[in-house]
């Protein structure tokens, strides 16, 4: 039954595993779906799609397979009645008005559908979107501020609709994230290793040395399994990184608020690395880059985060940095591999979407250190692999 | 397992409203045996709905919190080594007969219940990231051995597991395949009004409405660290009640606005806010 809409899952990404599938076999066959289109489609999210971070594909793909299965006439007729609503009053400009009275409803409807497709998300105010308040045909004054409200609470909304509505493309994994999703992906990174005080008992010694104590017991303590990762963090700041702003200071928040690193050093670039990097941007702390190679041992696992543009010249000419009266005979592509060569591990986030990396210096940079997106997906497989090479 | 009609079916109770695709979830999980795993933001009702799931099924429940130490083993049964070592030296009790030094874990109790429990294993993501793999085969069999007294458990009646996850860490996917999932999003507010209306059903309406839109105003300020929720907003309502707080008062200003704001920084950015310093989506609002 429907095995259409298992590939079709798998086509956009949601992982769904057999065993999950005939489980909702099995949930269709006690008749949990009631027949009814929108039943199944709680349904199956509930049995097959495992995490919020999949709720949007899941609804794409119900689209998609789905799709052109008659809505239940019910909803159209609610739709009309809806519109004609003495109560939904719009309060319109003269003009507004005319263009309108020049569509007819069935226009109306047709323009309102077109729209219900193009609008992805909740819409509050505004002019176009089919939303609340605002002055688009399509709205509603009602309590209700979700974008267009069809049939009540657990009422008549279909579940083509529901799922058009696409209303968890927030919680999308491969959209960027918020300090606590970097928590938990900063806390795969890990690495356990007896360190500290001996406050963990030692079962198999204590019986070992309590025998040959002739009985008389003689417990044995040992250090307790801790992590022992060290990171470095080093981050692009001002320039072409301003946007990103945000998203850079919740990685920070998030890695310098994750206790479980042994321990935890930041520093922060313009552009590229050269000679210093700056404990402080504003107040131009600044560190020597050399210093930071000679102090820190090889087994930090360094964290880059930019998005690697800029001039040419910038990266690849002596003399090439461009700003805070740093002027270096080395180039900074030098710098990158001297920090390349002495840690082990090192990757490079860059909070640009991937289909704007085509660069010379992006590429460039690209070639010393593995690059991720700052998305969730690009921190996991990021953090996955400054944990396959110790 | 119980076919179609005759296992119980969660309706909701009194005290707590579910959504339709909630409550749906809840039965099949029940009627299909699975673990039931609840998501969902701090303080939307995650923990409260194994609480009324057992109250709405007249079920006993068993709570089994998670803290970042607790390991698998500890759900099933913990055999206390240390007091029989104890006892071997001392020679007070019958140190042969093992047994009574086992000591069934939460998981153990629902097993060996004489009815069927629901078991709620509370913030399972707090735990170490092998823990829910520990769990798989005891929560898909409904059984588990006991070495030490070659005693196997098995459960009298599936007990109603319930899961919640605050997402501080994910989950094994193994484990996630063997569970009916449940995302509880933030309520709206028509469904907030119904919850309110729960915990408060004699508020007067018109300072429902205007508790309602400052609440949805303050959910708006994306610059928030922690944002209010649904818990929050009704330790407000009744303090807002006691305080003999007016609608009219509560237009104009933002009375013990601490119920609602818990972090220092997020208190600040409000005063703010309030003291017009910031501007707040000035087109937005939330319309009555």
């Amino acid at each position: 039954m429907f095995i259409g809409f298992f590939f079709t899952l798998r086509k956009y990404k949601v992982p769904v595993s057999i065993t999950e599938w005939l489980c909702l076999m099995e949930a269709l066959e006690k008749d949990f779906a009631h027949s009814s289109l929108t039943d199944f489609y709680y349904l199956a999210r509930a049995v097959l799609v495992k995490s919020e971070a999949h709720f949007d594909q899941y609804d794409q793909a119900f689209q998609d397979y789905f799709h052109g299965i008659e809505t239940p006439p019910e909803v159209t007729e609610e739709i009309l009645e809806w519109l004609q609503d003495p109560r939904n009053e719009l309060r319109l400009t003269p003009e507004e008005l005319d263009e309108l009275r020049r569509m007819s409803l069935d226009e109306l409807l047709e323009e309102f559908e077109r729209r219900l497709r193009e609008q992805t998300e909740r819409h509050d105010g505004g002019h176009y979107w089919i939303g609340t308040g605002g002055t688009s045909p399509f709205g509603h004054s009602g309590s209700h501020p979700s974008g267009i409200r069809i049939g009540g609470q657990g009422g008549g909304r279909s579940a083509l609709k529901v799922a058009a509505e696409r209303r968890f493309r927030n919680y999308r994994s491969d959209l960027t994230l918020d300090v606590r999703q970097f928590k938990v992906a900063l806390r795969k990174l890990r690495q356990l290793a007896r360190v500290g005080p001996e406050d963990e008992l030692d079962l198999k010694s204590t019986i070992d040395r309590t025998c040959r104590n002739a009985g008389e017991i003689d417990l044995v303590w040992r250090k307790s399994r801790k992590n022992t990762v060290k990171v470095l963090l080093l981050m692009d700041v001002g320039g072409s990184m301003d946007p990103f702003a945000r998203l850079c200071s919740r990685l920070f928040s998030a890695a310098n608020s994750s206790t479980h690193f042994r321990d935890f050093q930041y520093y922060y670039f313009h552009n590229c690395i050269y000679e210093s990097v700056y404990r402080d941007m504003a107040r131009m702390e600044a560190v020597s880059t050399r210093s930071l190679l000679q102090n820190l041992d090889g087994d930090y696992k360094v964290i880059l985060v930019g998005d690697a543009l800029m001039a040419p010249e910038e990266l690849f000419s002596p003399y090439g940095a461009i700003s805070y009266g740093a002027s270096s005979e080395t180039p900074g592509i030098v710098w990158l591999k001297r920090i390349a060569d002495h840690f082990k591990s090192c990757v490079w986030l860059n909070p640009n979407w991937r289909v704007r990396w085509h660069h010379p210096t992006l590429s460039a940079i690209g070639r010393i250190f593995p690059m991720y997106p700052l998305t969730l997906d690009g921190l996991d497989q990021a953090i996955q692999r400054l944990s396959r090479s110790v | 397992m119980d076919a179609l009609g005759s296992f119980d079916r969660f309706v909701g109770t009194h005290k707590y409203i579910v959504s339709e695709a909630l409550r749906n979830a809840v039965n099949v999980s029940i009627a299909l045996g699975r673990p039931l795993l609840v998501k969902g933001e701090p303080g939307t009702g995650k923990t409260l709905l194994a609480h009324n799931i057992a109250l709405g099924l007249n079920k006993p429940l068993i709570v089994w919190n998670i803290k970042s130490t607790t390991k698998a083993q500890e759900g099933l049964y913990v055999y206390d080594t240390v007091q029989r070592l104890n006892d071997a030296r001392f020679g007070d009790r019958d140190i042969s007969d093992i047994s009574q030094y086992i000591k069934l874990g939460k998981i153990g109790e629902a097993f060996v219940s004489d009815e069927q429990v629901v078991l709620l294993i509370d913030e399972i993501d707090k735990a170490d990231l092998e823990f829910p793999n520990d769990l798989l085969h005891e929560l898909d069999e409904m059984s588990f051995h006991i070495v030490e007294t070659n005693e196997t458990i098995v459960a009298k009646h599936r007990p109603i597991v319930v899961i919640t996850s605050n997402s501080e860490k994910e989950l094994p996917d193994a484990f996630l395949r063997r569970c009916i999932f449940h995302y509880i999003e933030f309520p709206d507010p028509p469904l907030m009004e119904r919850i309110v209306r729960v915990h408060h059903p004699d508020l007067d309406r018109r300072l429902l409405r205007a508790v309602l839109k400052k609440f949805y105003w303050l959910r708006e300020v994306d610059e928030f660290r922690k944002k209010p929720s649904t818990s929050e907003l009704i330790d407000w309502v009744q303090a807002l009640k006691l305080g003999g707080v007016s609608p009219e008062q509560l237009e104009k200003e933002l009375p013990f606005a601490g119920v609602l704001i818990k972090k220092e920084q997020d208190y600040a950015l409000l005063q703010e806010i309030v003291q017009g310093k910031r501007a707040l989506f000035p087109r937005r609002s939330w319309s009555s």
